[in-house]
Order: C-alpha cells, then structure tokens, then sequence
C-alpha cells in the first residue's frame, strides 16, 4: 500500500537499527510524546530492537488519558439526561468515571453515540432539532480544529441545541512541565507528527533551546519512528539541542495557518488539569466568551461536579515518562482493560493498554 | 342511484410487513403461500405441520443455532438471509459434520418491505441448496415498528457427525501447523464500509460462504485433523486465542504470512483496526499435524474457498494460552482477544 509500506519495510527498519547501534555511545533516554507512536513502538516491538543503551519513556499524548476525571464525570451526568443525544469519539466511551463509563450510561437508556467528526455530531443537530446534542471535544492540537470548526459552524447557523464539552490541551506545556519537574529522565523528544502538522514546529525551539533538548518531529511508522530515534540520538550524541523535522510529507514549520487561525477564533488558551498530572498552566484551550453559549458543562449546569483519583493508579507518573507501565503495582492485577483503574488502560492510545495488548507477561516472549 | 353501505373487504394486498402477518390469521397465510412457500417448499415444509418428523442417518449428531442480526441486512457480497443459513452451515461442518437440516425463525418489523424479505428468503433458497441442506420447519413473529430492527433471523441445524473424525478445541499438539483458508476481514470490513456515518467508499465485498463442501474433502483427505474453527466474531485472532486456551498450549503466528486484500487493509488502516480482529464469513482455519499440512492445503487450494490456502504459524510449547506473533522486523508481540465490541451487529 502506498505511503504505508515504504514506512514498514524490514529493511530500511535493519539498517537504520544498525545505524542506532553504532552511533550510540551511552544510555540515553528518549520520549516519544504520542500515544499513537507509543502503540506502533509496542505494536512493532521497537523497544525490543532497540539497543539497551537507548531507553523509550511514554510520554502525555494520549488526549482520552489526560481529560480530567470532573470533566467525564459531568459527561456521565449530561450523557443520562433525557432529551440528550451525547455523541464522542470511540475511546471516550470506555474511559472510566468515578463508578461508570458512556457505556454503562448507553446500558441504562441514555442515547450515547460514537462519531467519527464533530461535524457528524453537527449533522445529528441539525436532523433532531427537539434534542440537545452534546459533544465530547477531547484531544490535543490535532483535534482541535475540527472541533473548534463545529462550533465555529453551530454559531453562523443558528444552531442552539449544539453544544460541546471541551477538554482540549497542547503538547508545549507539556513538555515544559516534564522538563522542570525534578524527577524528570527525559533527554530527548520525538515530537508529536500530527500534532505538528497542525501547529508547526517553529513552537518547540524555544523549548529546545530553553531545556538543552533535542526535539524530532517525526510519523508514526516503524521506519519514521526508528530514523526520528536516530536522528535525536545524533544530535543528543553531537550535544545539540535542535529541533530537526523527520516528519517532512507531513509537517513544516510554520504548520498549517487555517487550522491554527481557525482554533483561534473559537478557544483562548487556559490553565487545565490533567489527570494523574495535575494543573498545567496555559496548557489548555476553551471557548472564548463569543462562544460560551455552546459551553456543555454551563448550559447543563454540572460545573460545581468534582472528583477524586483512585490512589491505586499511577497513570500520572506513566503519563510523564517516570513509571513504566508494567512497573505500576496494580497492572495487569488489579487494573485490566476490563476493570480498568485509569484511562491509560483502556485508550487505544493510553501506554498501559500498549503493554498489557501487546506485550503483557513480556518475559514469556 | 344510491350507493349502499358496506363493510370494506380487508387489504390483503401489502407491500409491507403488517401485525397481522404474524398473528396466524388470514394475512399469515398470504404470507406463508406468497413468500415462504414458492421458494422455501419442500416435502417436509409442504406439510405445514408444527414440526418436521426427520430420520438421521446413524452416527453421533451435531445441532447447533445462531441468530442473525446483522445490519445492514443487504451488505455488499450478501444479505442477512444467506448470512443465516452459510453461518450454521459453517457451525456444524467445523465440527466434523455433514450438515442436512435446518430451521428458520424469523422476527419481521412491521413495516419491513415484503419485496426485500421475498428476496432475503430467496438468497436462503439458493443458500441452502448451495450448502445441500433442506430448511424443513420455521416460525414468522411481527413486532411492532421500533421494537426490533427491519429483520431479525435464527436458524439451528442439524447434521450427521462423520465416522473417525474428532475435532476439537482442546486437541492441539505442539508442532501441529495453522492453517488459514484465505484473506481476513472481508466480511467485517464490508459490514463497516457500508454503514451509515463512515462516508468512504469501497469495493470490499463480504467472504459469506457455506464451507461444507471443502471441509468435506478436506476431511476425506485427512481425517485425522486436529481442530477446525470459522473465524467469524473477534476474527482470527479470537479464534487463535480460543484454541490456544482451550488446548493450554502456545500459537506462533507470522506476520507476513497472513493474507490481507488491500482495500481490506486500507479501510482497516483508516480505522485504526487490526484485520485479525475483524469478522469473516468464509473462512476457515485448521490445526493438522504438521506432516499432513501440505496435503490439506493442496486439497483446500484446489476449492474455490480455499484458494489462498496458508500455513500462517505453528503450536508451541511456551507461553501456554497465548498467541504470539513474529513481526516483519523480527520482534514479538501478543495478538490478543479483541477488547468489547469492535462494531455490533456484525453478523
């Protein structure tokens, strides 16, 4: 298949793995910031080619992990009303809240829908004008402008029984607040590649220069994935801390204009939690005051509902690259993609569900 | 001139499913003499008894049932009639029998068009004479509009367990080879592509087949085969997992021996969905002793279904309960159960 295949043949995959062998002359630790390039790295069994001098840490790119436990607590609560067709992403669905899931809400009576776009969830508005449709708008910059185009259109045409919960956050902040905390590992990033080819790159060189790191963007195939390793191991080798793009069919450095200009007219930066993290400051988007009509949690008035982390799961600490997966107590125990602690487990990019999916009882393989 | 009152004679001409169609009155016959019957009759079904009075041939006897709710109930490559019957012909033949008699329930929805249950019957018509079964007893229920979705069937069938056969989940040997009949995921996929609300488009069709007729010579080329199974729900992967847990041994798979159709890889790429995760409809797959594995993939080739015929791994001692799958670039990964419902309403 075209555009796929090139990225996975075995060979290129050897050669650029000889390459990392050669040119790695300490141990050096590396995040790959996307919770889609953590499962293609399990997936594929990079971490197991890799040489032990070269250690992959899991970074926060996976938006359904860090969406506040509150905030899928008040979609629990949205979702169950009546005359409310709560419409989400996939993996929203079995992601967790305090005692239930969108599942067990679907189970119950509530009209619960995946959608693949927000403006599918759009078009369910416009078809049930007598329903209030709410959607669940998660996800980093990548998301972002689909979901801020849905509400952009919601309010040129009128369209009032839309409305959207917003748990939008962005990879920079991130990145800084792993960067200054004091447990911090990482050495080099592979940066987020669809994250970039919205925003850019131009955004991460001050990161870089700011916290000496090298930073590569880079794709999510194995071949992208092993040159975007190699690449960070040079120039950590070389001490350079520069941002160099691997992720050219994709990404360029300014991003793309109209997506970002579209986020802007809908969503202005804000502080926001993240679970098992915690607050990050200016890491997160929500509606501007122009569009706050389409603000779910205000128009279903569920903004005073709160919520506390089960102490069990250690999410935030796998979140930030300081706890493998299969270090965490509980995995495969306690917490299970069945009964699930925390999101991590069951997101199809949360790096728990990697590792239990692929590769759990690892010594047996 | 006055026109005289009278009593309107009942509509028995429809071009839907009424609640009387299922009530046993006048309109159930109409029914049963304008749709089941021109297509479906038989010297069992002819009789209209309640139940049909059958002579099995002597031997053990396989039974079987599976309800049917797939939807759409017209998808590329089939409808859910043929769906109905192939699936519980597969169901029994994978169990070392010869499939001979079925049975039929239907729950109609009011207001389903009578020309798409004519034409769904008629796939069951060919299907089963494909198959070499007989369909010889059913039953129609209506319900009201909204209380089930356009049409919803059960078959069970029965067949005649051949002699010196012995098929079983649990009798995997280390060293035996795993054989796959043919390409993943096509009925899935087709399923998925031609749903509402996934706007792409493609030419997948389903895999939905009876596999009888292959098994058969298969079985009469080897007896002595191991395990059977048809891959449908969870795909190849949930069958690969049953098997290895059932028989508490290990499956090594290859990756670059399992055969994808690349629309199939496409849509699954697009989706984000492992093809061995995906429902099939057609396919087989077959646990023989290693020293037998190129005689069945020689017979099985050499049938329509079997074309595409590969050894796609092996059953190992390690990792008990486990399937395990080599990568193209060498590593291992787990290949696990799929998580939940991939898509409901597949089959």
């Amino acid at each position: 298949m075209k555009y796929i295949d090139e990225y996975r043949d075995p060979l290129l995959a050897r050669n650029l793995l000889e390459e990392i062998k050669r040119k790695a002359t300490r141990h050096w630790t590396i995040m790959e910031i996307c919770g889609g390039q953590t499962h293609s790295i399990i997936r594929n069994g990079i971490d197991q080619l890799l040489p032990d001098s070269i250690e992959l840490v899991h970074g926060p790119g996976c938006p359904v992990c860090v969406t506040p436990l509150e905030s899928i607590e008040r979609a629990l609560l949205i979702a169950a009303k009546k005359d409310v067709i709560f419409t989400s992403f996939g993996d929203m669905l079995r992601v967790p809240g305090c005692s239930k899931d969108l599942f067990m809400v679907r189970s119950e009576g509530g009209d619960v829908r995946i959608v693949f776009s927000p403006l599918d969830a759009l078009q369910i508005a416009r078809d049930n004008p007598l329903k209030e449709i709410v959607f669940f708008a998660v996800g980093f910059e990548t998301t972002a402008p689909a979901n801020a185009m849905a509400v952009y259109q919601a309010a040129r045409e009128g369209i009032e029984n839309f409305s959207v919960i917003v748990s939008q956050v962005m990879v920079p902040p991130a990145m800084c607040a792993i960067l200054s905390s004091p447990d911090n590992r990482v050495q080099g990033f592979l940066a987020a590649g669809h994250v970039c080819a919205i925003m850019g790159y131009e955004e991460y060189e001050p990161v870089a220069r700011e916290f000496n790191v090298p930073i590569v963007p880079t794709g999510f195939e194995p071949v992208d994935l092993l040159a975007g390793i190699l690449k960070t191991l040079e120039l950590l080798e070389e001490g350079r801390s520069e941002v160099v793009n691997l992720y050219r069919r994709v990404v360029s450095r300014e991003g793309n204009r109209f997506a970002q200009e579209t986020i802007r007219k809908v969503f202005e930066v804000r502080d926001r939690q993240w679970r098992g993290i915690g607050l990050i400051p200016g890491s997160g988007l929500g509606l501007r005051p122009d569009f706050s009509r389409f603000d779910a949690e205000k128009k279903f008035n569920v903004t005073h509902i709160c919520a506390s982390e089960s102490p069990q799961c250690k999410s935030g600490s796998v979140l930030q690259g300081i706890l493998k997966p299969d270090a965490c107590p509980a995995f495969a125990r306690e917490c299970t993609p069945e009964h699930p602690l925390g999101a991590t487990m069951v997101s199809s990019e949360g790096a728990c569900a990697a590792y239990y999916n692929y590769h759990r009882n690892a010594y047996s393989l | 001139m006055t026109i005289a009152p009278a009593c309107p004679l009942p509509l028995m001409q429809h071009e839907t499913v009424q609640m009387a169609h299922g009530a046993g009155g006048r309109l159930s016959q109409t029914l049963m003499q304008r749709v089941f019957m021109p297509h479906l009759h038989n010297s069992f079904l002819d009789l209209l008894d309640d139940q049909a009075k059958l002579e099995l041939p002597a031997g053990r006897t396989a039974f079987t049932t599976d309800t049917y709710v797939v939807s759409p109930v017209f998808f590329p490559g089939g409808n859910i009639g043929e769906l109905a019957v192939n699936g519980t012909v597969n169901d029994l033949a994978v169990g070392g029998a010869i499939p001979l008699y079925l049975s039929t329930g239907f729950v109609l929805e009011e207001g389903f068009s009578l020309v798409a249950l004519e034409t769904i019957v008629m796939s069951m018509a060919s299907a089963a004479q494909n198959a070499g079964v007989i369909i010889v007893t059913g039953d129609t229920k209506v319900v009201g509009k909204g209380q089930c979705d356009s049409i919803f069937i059960n078959t069970s069938g029965i067949g005649t367990i051949r002699e010196g056969v012995n098929l079983s989940c649990c009798n995997l040997k280390k060293g035996d080879c795993i054989i796959l009949s043919g390409t993943v995921g096509d009925h899935g996929m087709a399923i998925m592509t031609s749903r509402e609300g996934l706007s792409f488009q493609s030419h997948i069709t389903s895999d939905c087949a009876a596999l009888n007729g292959m098994i058969g010579k298969v079985l009469d080329a080897v007896p002595m085969i191991h395990a059977m199974r048809d891959p449908t729900r969870g795909g190849v992967a949930a069958t690969l997992n049953e098997l290895a847990h059932s028989s508490s041994v290990g499956i090594e798979i290859n990756e670059t021996s399992i055969p994808v159709k690349p629309d199939v890889r496409g849509a699954c790429e697009l989706l984000g969905i492992d093809p061995l995760h995906v429902a099939n409809e057609g396919k087989l797959v077959l646990v023989v002793p290693a020293d037998c594995s190129e005689t069945v993939l020689n017979v099985m080739r050499a049938h329509e279904h079997g074309r595409d015929a590969v050894i796609i791994g092996s059953v190992v001692n390690d990792h008990p309960g486990m399937v395990v799958m080599r990568t193209v670039f060498g590593s291992r990964r787990i290949v696990d159960l799929p998580l939940g419902e991939q898509l409901p309403r597949i089959c």
